[in-house]
């Protein structure tokens, strides 16, 4: 077990991040720490598919001599998720910086459960 | 090859081009564009179905020029076709149904963009319900979250910018989990495609490895898709959200979104883990228990609310605890119930948020009960639709929810273990429906003088046409259940 955790600590230490990040968006009051918590939560998962296409010793997949064998390159499509995973989370990260800065010119805070106690009392 | 065999990546591209189209169109091109669309993806989508259902097969259409294990692939039956169909149906009469409130609620300067995220939200949909590879569904869920959201938001209501907010985040819970369970299975496999990943894992249960990554996997997507369509513990974003939005925006949610997710998750347990590899996991039980406590709850929150939008709200967390007990029965004819259920549900559920509005109209906007006392004389199409919706889904023979409900029972009766939980909890939910649902038809059919002014059909000509049509497609399902049944096996045979 303790032999499995060392090799492998890449992976352990994106698994940590991970629940760092979702615990953060879950439980996290303040809007802008819960957006914090929603990339560490991405960033985490990037990481763990860099560290699962990485090949100890392999070069960038980038052809250059007409080199053409596998054994020479990590494995390209984990680093193509990850582009594209990084593409969502920009956006998303976009849309929730918006909304948040929408709620906070209406009610000048932070604090989302806050804003729905206001709401409630307000009764619309 | 045949060329209706395009017609489903057309119509992934024809909604997706439709919503960049429409960012530079005025409110009223951009609503006669969404109109074509959309009626042009449910023609294809019939063609398709017509075809597939003739042949009985399955068909792989690859995009690009990559050959199989590399390249993204669709892959559509019967079932498939038929989804599609459906949900371009249920599009259309939403969107029909609230077109006035639409004028109203949205800003004109905005309103273009409102069909710009009808159009993200079809194109998604259509993506999840063919594709075949595992990071473009993640890819296509995220834009499905994105223009749920701003479908929520486009009335700028402060109510509903926070409900955006809290279903945003309840989202990103569910697709963070949902990403990181389709990574660790494509470190298991080595695979994004759903077919070769299958493969794999029968390879790695016959060996015997990797048994417990492949049960947090199994854990991993159900939780996040369940999350995201609302099962019952993560619910707490869905009143306000399909309450306060302008109703069109509710009805889709309620009967696309979730369902878009829901079908995504019946893929994966077909398709990728292979159903008797997910029967034996532990993972089905929970998502028996949570569905069975999800019927529940659901109804007693409806019961205890004064809002009928909030009310109606409440029952789809019921209705979607109906058809995750449906997969957690573990059968083949649960399944089919299930997957019946997300039709009658889809076609209720859109109704009753449709004919709510007409009945709220005639109150001075208000949603609580109070208010609407005798609204159903002062909308009479409204009333009679509410009703119509109410009765099916209380579960009244000759509607669709009584059909739903009689295959959940016949589905609970093979499975011995869970039999009578099963059964008892479908019953007490069903007299739970009847008591908020059968409580607001008779407070809508109580006759009191009111200062509100009534409404004739005439004056509002596609609001009564539309909801003509949810009710005809409503008796539809209930009385032509055999075809449709028979329509759903003869899909899933196919489906994996």
């Amino acid at each position: 077990m303790g032999n499995h955790v060392f090799a492998n600590y890449g992976e352990v230490v994106a698994m940590l991040l991970f629940g760092i990040g979702f615990t953060n968006l879950l439980l996290q009051k303040n809007m802008i720490k819960k957006i914090i918590g929603l990339n560490i939560m991405d960033t985490a998962v990037y990481l763990f598919l860099a560290e699962k296409g990485y090949i100890e010793g392999h070069l960038a997949p980038i052809v250059v001599n007409g080199d053409l064998n596998p054994e020479t390159y990590i494995n390209p499509i984990p680093s193509g998720l990850v582009l594209t995973g990084i593409v969502v989370s920009v956006s998303v990260t976009a849309l929730m910086l918006s909304l948040t800065i929408r709620l906070y010119r209406r009610y000048h805070t932070l604090d989302l459960d806050e804003i729905t106690t206001r709401l409630k009392k307000e009764g619309r | 090859m045949e060329f209706v065999l395009n017609f489903p990546c057309f119509s992934i591209l024809l909604a997706m081009f439709a919503a960049i189209i429409s960012s530079v169109l005025k409110g009223r091109g951009a609503k006669i564009l969404n109109t074509f669309v959309v009626s042009l993806v449910g023609l294809m989508s019939l063609a398709v179905l017509i075809f597939t259902v003739r042949t009985g097969e399955c068909y792989v259409y690859v995009m690009g020029h990559f050959p199989a294990p590399l390249g993204n692939e669709l892959r559509f039956g019967a079932l498939e076709a038929g989804m599609a169909l459906f949900f371009a149906v249920i599009m259309l009469l939403s969107l029909n149904g609230g077109r006035r409130k639409i004028k109203l609620e949205i800003a004109e300067n905005k309103e273009h963009l409102y069909y710009v995220m009808v159009n993200l939200l079809l194109s998604s949909l259509l993506a999840l319900v063919y594709t075949n590879d595992l990071f473009t569904a993640y890819v296509f869920v995220e834009i499905n979250t994105i223009s749920a959201c701003g479908l929520i938001m486009i009335t700028e209501h402060g109510r509903c910018i926070e409900a955006a907010m809290r279903y945003m985040i309840m989202s990103l819970l569910g697709s963070g989990l949902f990403l990181i369970g389709i990574c660790i299975l494509y470190d298991l496999t080595g695979h994004l495609l759903m077919s070769y990943i299958h493969t794999s894992i029968e390879a790695i249960v016959e060996a015997g490895t990797y048994s417990v990554p492949l049960l947090v996997t199994i854990a991993l997507i159900v939780v996040g898709l369940a999350i995201k369509s609302a099962l019952f513990p993560f619910h707490a974003w869905l009143p306000d959200a399909y309450g306060y939005s302008t109703v069109s925006s509710a009805a889709m949610l309620s009967s696309l979104v979730s369902k878009g997710y829901i079908f995504l998750l019946i893929k994966l347990m077909y398709r990728v883990i292979g159903f008797p590899i997910f029967a034996n996991s532990k993972v089905i039980d929970v998502l028996f228990v949570f569905g069975i406590a999800g019927m529940i709850m659901g109804s007693l929150s409806a019961i205890r609310e004064n809002d009928i939008r909030r009310m109606i709200s409440y029952s789809s967390v019921a209705q979607i605890g109906y058809i995750y007990m449906g997969f957690g029965l573990g059968t083949m004819a649960g399944m089919v119930a299930s997957i019946f259920h997300i039709l009658s549900h889809a076609a209720t559920k859109s109704l009753l948020f449709v004919s709510a509005v007409g009945l709220t109209d005639v109150s001075g906007n208000h949603k609580d009960f109070e208010q609407l006392t005798g609204a159903a004389y002062r909308n009479k199409a409204a009333g009679v639709a509410f009703t119509v919706g109410a009765l099916s889904m209380v579960g009244i023979p000759a509607f669709s929810g009584f059909v739903s409900k009689l295959l959940f029972a016949q589905a609970a009766m093979d499975q011995h273990e869970k039999m009578l939980p099963a059964l008892i909890v479908l019953a007490v939910s069903s007299v739970l429906n009847v008591i908020y649902f059968m409580k607001t038809v008779i407070r809508i059919y109580t006759p009191v003088q009111t200062g509100y002014p009534s409404v004739r059909a005439k004056e509002n000509k596609l609001f009564v046409v539309t909801l003509i049509c949810f009710i005809v497609l409503n008796v539809l399902l209930g009385m032509c259940s055999q075809p449709i049944t028979e329509w759903i096996v003869q899909g899933l045979n196919v489906f994996a």
